[in-house]
């Protein structure tokens, strides 16, 4: 597996390249806590390259100071690694899964459909307005996953209009009929929300939906 | 290379007694004080894209009234660090590493803006450390834009999420643009309509750094404000009415740049019981820079 590092305003990400093979590229987004290196075993035929993202604060890339972390930044990392990669179809495990889902709306003609998969960070945090909390940490310098991003990224709010604007974006701009693809058993009210949506694919299994995207 | 600094006065502006560094989970935050160490202590905190030193006029009043004025820059703002990531959580962490630096005893507080809301946010989390809280105009509105239809918002939406993802490619190499010192403060002028060039070019000298090629803004260039994201207003609106400690809120009735638009109307549903809310006719979003002395008067009646 080699590695690239891109620049992602002060943060340095770490994509790693797990196949070389000419055709459409897949990305593997990992789950809340977990890496790139983990996220790269699992079990899918593709036939292009294949790529892995670690987020900010996890795996090889950079720890930032003092936390700050939110879904949208770590959707602004995959857009980063898009650029260099180029079009793609994304699979993510649970918050990567719903990393996918975000930037399949916001760049729909990059994303070759996104497929949400069962893990780490999936359900996010409140959907409406919820008591504040006073959270210290104990530093872990030199080490990932942040603490900060654990707490962070699992706290972020996801309401489900929030999660249907994005819907509506990814089948507004992309060409594909069906660009996001639910195969996850997990089915928080963000999710909820956008299997009643058109464009939306449910009741699939990860290798049918990387069929499908796959073809031409 | 920083040059020699070109200074300026604005009657009845002060700078700091006291300047100190607070380290906030690595992120390094300047702090400012105005008034004994001995007396009780007071945080005042500022809006998005000020700085400390925007309280020039307004602390020294508190100052002079006996309490120990503190307030900082927030993350990526003024003299404190700029951070690879920036959030409201981050800034309340932020602000609680300079509350634990200064007193272990509650405190009351005097916001601005943003700083408002982040002041309710944590208030409503650390009720025990807030004694008496003052927001000047950053009280939630629900308005939105009324003349926009849903189809045309949802395009607006994906302008802005493409223009922010474009802005975080160029983010690395972004850099301030530089001018004289009347050149920032007219820059400044179009998002403060209502101050004086005075105040502005003074705000340049104590704001600003003066490289050789000219002032630039300290702010962290790779901040953007706007934009989108999963956030409702009314979600801090639910925060403010939950409030236990005495509650004064301040709105303007003029509109401004930087102004929430907020009304007395969508605001006094939601202040607490605790509060009350004052309307200045005629005044901006920055009522305290606007109207020192009477905020002032107001606010020490208040904490008295």
């Amino acid at each position: 597996m080699s590695t690239i590092h891109l620049q992602h305003n002060r943060v340095t990400l770490a994509l790693h390249q797990v196949k070389d093979a000419t055709g459409p590229a897949l990305l593997l987004l990992h789950g809340l806590g977990d890496s790139a290196a983990n996220m790269s075993n699992i079990s899918v035929t593709w036939n292009g390259p294949i790529w892995a993202l670690d987020f900010t604060g996890h795996g090889d890339s950079t720890v930032p100071r003092g936390g700050g972390y939110s879904a949208e930044i770590l959707m602004a990392d995959v857009d980063i690694a898009l650029r260099h990669i180029g079009p793609a179809t994304i699979v993510g495990r649970g918050l990567g899964g719903y990393i996918a889902f975000l930037i399949a709306g916001a760049r729909p003609q990059l994303v070759r459909g996104a497929i949400i998969v069962d893990g780490p960070g999936l359900a996010g945090g409140a959907v409406q307005a919820t008591s504040s909390t006073e959270i210290a940490i104990a530093p872990r310098p030199g080490t990932t996953p942040d603490p900060w991003a654990l707490i962070e990224l699992s706290r972020d709010a996801r309401p489900p209009n929030y999660a249907v604007t994005f819907v509506q974006l990814a089948r507004n701009g992309s060409d594909l009929d069906e660009p996001i693809a639910v195969t996850c058993k997990v089915s928080p009210p963000w999710i909820e929300a956008i299997r009643a949506e058109a464009g939306v694919m449910t009741d699939i299994s990860l290798q049918e939906a990387l069929d499908i995207y796959a073809a031409p | 290379m920083s040059v020699t600094k070109e200074t300026r006065s604005f009657p009845g502006a002060r700078p700091p007694d006291r300047f100190r560094r607070v380290d906030a989970d690595g992120v390094g935050i300047s702090v400012y004080e105005w008034g004994k160490e001995t007396d009780p202590v007071l945080f005042l905190v500022h809006g998005g894209s000020d700085f400390a030193r925007t309280f020039d006029v307004f602390a020294p009043k508190m100052a002079d009234a006996g309490w120990r004025a503190v307030a900082w820059d927030h993350r990526g703002h003024g003299d404190s660090d700029y951070a690879a990531l920036y959030s409201w959580d981050a800034d309340i962490r932020d602000a609680l590493a300079v509350m634990d630096s200064t007193t272990n005893e509650p405190a009351p507080v005097v916001a601005h803006s943003k700083g408002g809301a982040l002041m309710m946010q944590l208030a409503e989390a650390s009720s025990y450390r807030i004694t008496k809280m003052v927001n000047i105009d950053g009280m939630p509105s629900k308005r939105r834009m009324p003349d926009v239809p849903d189809h045309d918002q949802s395009r607006l939406l994906a302008g802005e999420i493409g223009s922010w993802l474009d802005f975080r490619h160029e983010a690395p190499t972004s850099i301030r643009k530089p001018g004289t010192l009347e050149d920032l403060a007219q820059r400044r002028a179009k998002m403060n309509p209502r101050l004086s060039i005075e105040w502005l070019e003074y705000l340049v000298t104590v704001g600003a750094r003066h490289d050789e090629d000219g002032w630039r803004w300290k702010l962290d260039p790779t901040m953007r404000f706007g934009g989108f994201g999963p956030w409702r207003p009314e979600w801090s609106a639910l925060r403010m009415v939950s409030l236990p400690m005495p509650f004064l809120g301040l709105l303007g009735t003029v509109d401004e740049p930087m102004g929430w638009g907020a009304r007395a109307r969508d605001v006094l549903p939601w202040i607490p019981s605790s509060g009350r809310l004052e309307v200045l006719e005629g005044v901006g979003h920055f009522i305290h820079i606007e109207e020192p002395d009477r905020v002032s008067n107001m606010v020490l009646e208040f904490l008295s």
